[in-house]
């Protein structure tokens, strides 16, 4: 099996596994109980927190666990909405976001507050004076991702930054969902005042993700109960989780100092080789893009057909993003870019891990490159 | 052009007369403690300046790092040149130029310390900043708001050219005062007590009083926690004891009537401190009292507590309002470990209606039907003495999970 669906999920590591059942098995208690075993929990915590700052390079009382991306950016966004909502009702985003960012915005929409879509370009890129024109005396908030997910095209983030120093009230909430191991983004230097995390994207489990809060930065929280997470994030803290993922944070960060080099030289095989291939555009920008997403559209094959065919191959890509694949519409970050509807609709992504080889990267091109053949021919009569 | 060192300004140290050299070798080891990731560097010491040799090692790291020392005024990345105009004028240019930015303005400040430079003040002030002006196109002059202040500083051994001034920390070395107990709650009082202790050069050791099962091991670990904080501060180690309690404060509770129980523990917590601080060879006793700011920290709470000893007891907090406190208290990074919510060996039998205004006639009285010595040499006899590390690890059992 060759799987390179790694933007959709990312198989755990057996280490981190082995951490979420030892800590599951032998320190289920309750962070919040008063006795020792549940002391033992709390410390446990208390260390995933520490290790994720560490890794971050921020501070433990910056880091909140949550249940992964899509809450990240729900109270990143929302909470952050409803605590300011008295200084003002607009935010910026981008026509690119993750669903958990567009739809959280467009709810936001219907309680009153004003969102301004920002355009891409060609690359996928946000432009940063298309951010400076539209931020307004009401402006709450700026979402911007970093990494795209669906064609892996990378945002000004520390640019954007830059400029938002000059608007100190606005606070800058970036998920880097997708980027994190793979493109380098200094939290700290970049301004960011919330940043999403999700585990199962960096080789963690699904169900645990990160918001960082910068220190001073107050959000209205979305549940209500225990005040667990300093009253942030109620609900038992999933203890084995947050310990697994302080792991898989470490491990991947470790893996991305010696594992980018190679990613990305086996990146460029795939688009070179898939370039050549007639029937095949390439959509993922060849300067400013992470090295784990390659992006590209097929001409007269429908993508569901392709990933069923490539599937017999025992070869695992996506179309667009896993969460919208199953809805039949175009991808929303090609049709921002302005590629060609029927282009936007046959769209292929392949991503990487820092298990994948070169040597893989070589059958997946022979897989796809014989599957155009056979079913461009089929398609053609 | 990089900044081969950085020159470090004395603060207070420069008015203490005799006691100089002292002061100055205080300050020297606390930046040695401080800098001891850095292998490479150089410290070289005179009378009214300190200067930090990077030999290659990260600036803005140890930039970050010296922020912290107490005792530095502020201080300098810089470049050290030869006496030499053109040697200067050059070198200036070189470094103006790496920090200009189109539009921005500059002044040069000129010190002169060795007189026997052939130019004096005012005519370096010139020949370096006309050296500039003809040099870099479009750089203006302001001398009331520059963007950059050149500055440059001729001394006996050479010249040093830098463009930035860094405040520092202030006060005086660690432990150029000596050494004193602090009575360590786990509120959020204490740290910055001992914060403004240490601010004036004091060397702290902490005291805690621990009394299972009334305060858990939880609370114990916090008080851990906030010596790590202080440790760091303090720019390496600090000494935590802690008294088992627990006997003690049972005993009060039988001897002593319920409106009195609170100022009798106090004044058993302070001869016990006072016994841990003649043993540890300190010369005073630190506490976080903030005045009124509860029943026992009134004056007449104070007099009556106080009596127990002659040891001098400071309370830098004493006349600070609080949310003041809460502010150093975010600010040194001990604020959230404060506030976790353990019960600790002040919030425990805290009777429903202290006394406000306890009588010293009182107090002994009520004390004098028990024989608390015995107890109180036992709980001296049994400390048991921490040296926390700010890498002190409680966690380790855990490690390979992570």
């Amino acid at each position: 099996m060759i799987y390179f669906d790694n933007s959709a999920t990312t198989k755990p590591y057996k280490e981190v596994l082995d951490s979420f059942m030892k800590v599951s098995n032998d320190y289920f208690a309750n962070p919040s109980s008063l006795h020792r075993f549940g002391g033992q929990a709390e410390k446990l915590l208390t260390q995933a927190r520490e290790q994720v700052a560490r890794l971050l390079n921020t501070k433990p009382g910056e880091i909140f666990f949550t249940s992964g991306g899509t809450e990240s950016n729900n109270l990143a966004i929302k909470g952050a909405a409803f605590q300011n909502r008295n200084r003002g009702r607009h935010i910026i985003t981008t026509k690119i976001e993750h669903p958990s960012v567009r739809d959280a915005a467009a709810q936001l929409e219907r309680d009153g507050f004003e969102i301004t879509y920002l355009p891409v370009d060609q690359s996928g890129r946000v432009s940063l004076s298309a951010v400076e024109q539209a931020i307004r005396k009401d402006t709450i908030l700026v979402s911007i991702m970093h990494v795209n997910n669906e064609v892996g095209s990378i945002q000004p983030i520390k640019e954007i930054g830059e400029l938002l120093k000059n608007y100190p009230t606005i606070l800058f909430h970036v998920d880097a969902v997708q980027g994190i191991g793979k493109v380098p983004l200094s939290i700290t230097e970049s301004r960011i005042d919330l940043c999403s995390l999700s585990a199962h994207k960096f080789h963690g489990l699904k169900g645990t993700g990160v918001l960082y809060i910068r220190e001073g930065v107050k959000l209205t929280p979305l549940f209500s109960g225990g005040n667990q997470e300093r009253t942030l994030r109620s609900g038992t803290e999933n203890v084995a989780g947050f310990v697994s993922l302080a792991k898989a944070l470490r491990l991947t960060m470790m893996k991305s100092d010696s594992g980018l080099k190679a990613m990305k030289q086996i990146n460029n095989l795939l688009r070179t080789e898939l370039s050549k291939i007639e029937g095949i555009t390439i959509n993922t920008p060849a300067d400013d893009s992470a090295p784990h997403i390659l992006n590209f559209s097929l001409t007269g094959i429908k993508s569901e057909t392709f990933i069923h065919a490539l599937e017999q191959r025992d070869v695992f890509v996506s179309t667009t993003s896993a969460c919208s694949s199953k809805k039949k519409a175009p991808s929303h970050t090609l049709i921002a870019m302005g590629v060609a509807e029927d282009l936007a609709e046959r769209a292929i992504r392949l991503s990487l891990s820092f298990e994948n080889t070169e040597q893989e990267a070589k059958k997946v091109i022979k897989a796809i490159s014989d599957t155009v053949n056979q079913l461009g021919k089929v398609m053609k009569k | 052009m990089n900044y081969d060192r950085i020159l470090i300004r004395y603060g207070e140290i420069s008015t203490k007369g005799r006691n100089r050299n002292k002061f100055v070798d205080k300050l020297r080891k606390s930046v040695r403690i401080a800098l001891s990731s850095f292998p490479n560097i150089k410290i070289e010491a005179s009378r009214d300046r300190m200067y930090v040799l990077l030999n290659g090692e990260n600036g803005i790291e140890i930039v970050n790092k010296l922020k912290n020392i107490f005792g530095i005024q502020s201080f300098s990345p810089a470049i050290k040149i030869e006496k030499d105009v053109e040697i200067l004028k050059q070198a200036s240019l070189e470094l103006v130029n790496s920090l200009y930015q189109p539009g921005q303005t500059f002044k040069v400040t000129a010190k002169r310390s060795d007189k026997t430079f052939e130019l004096n003040t005012d005519e370096t002030n010139h020949a370096v900043g006309g050296y500039l002006l003809q040099n870099i196109p479009d750089l203006k002059v302001d001398v009331r708001n520059p963007d950059i202040n050149l500055r440059v500083e001729i001394r006996k051994e050479a010249i040093y050219l830098s463009c930035e001034t860094i405040q520092g920390a202030g006060g005086l070395p660690v432990g150029s005062s000596g050494k004193a107990l602090l009575m360590l709650s786990g509120g959020i009082d204490s740290p910055v007590a001992a914060y403004q202790a240490m601010r004036r050069g004091v060397e702290v050791e902490a005291v805690h009083f621990f009394s299972p099962p009334f305060t858990s091991e939880r609370a114990k670990e916090k008080v851990i926690d906030l010596c790590k904080k202080l440790a760091e501060i303090s720019g390496g180690s600090m000494k935590l004891h802690i008294v088992h309690f627990t006997d003690i404060q049972q005993a009060i509770r039988e001897q002593v009537p319920e409106n009195y129980t609170m100022t009798s523990t106090r004044r058993m917590m302070l001869k016990i401190t006072d016994k841990i601080r003649a043993k540890q060879e300190g010369l005073a006793i630190i506490t976080g009292e903030n005045l009124g700011q509860v029943a026992s920290q009134t004056l007449e709470s104070m007099f009556a507590i106080n009596e127990v000893t002659n040891t001098p007891i400071l309370r830098p907090l004493i006349s600070m309002d609080k949310t003041d406190i809460i502010k150093i208290a975010s600010a040194i990074d001990t604020l959230e470990i404060s506030n976790r919510p353990y019960e600790d060996c002040c919030t425990i039998f805290v009777p429903a209606s202290p006394k406000t205004k306890p009588k010293r006639e009182k107090v002994n009285q009520y004390e004098s039907y028990f024989d608390f010595e015995p107890l109180i040499k036992e709980a001296v006899e049994e400390v048991e003495t921490l040296h926390i590390k700010p890498d002190w690890n409680s966690n380790s059992e855990f490690d390979e999970l992570f």
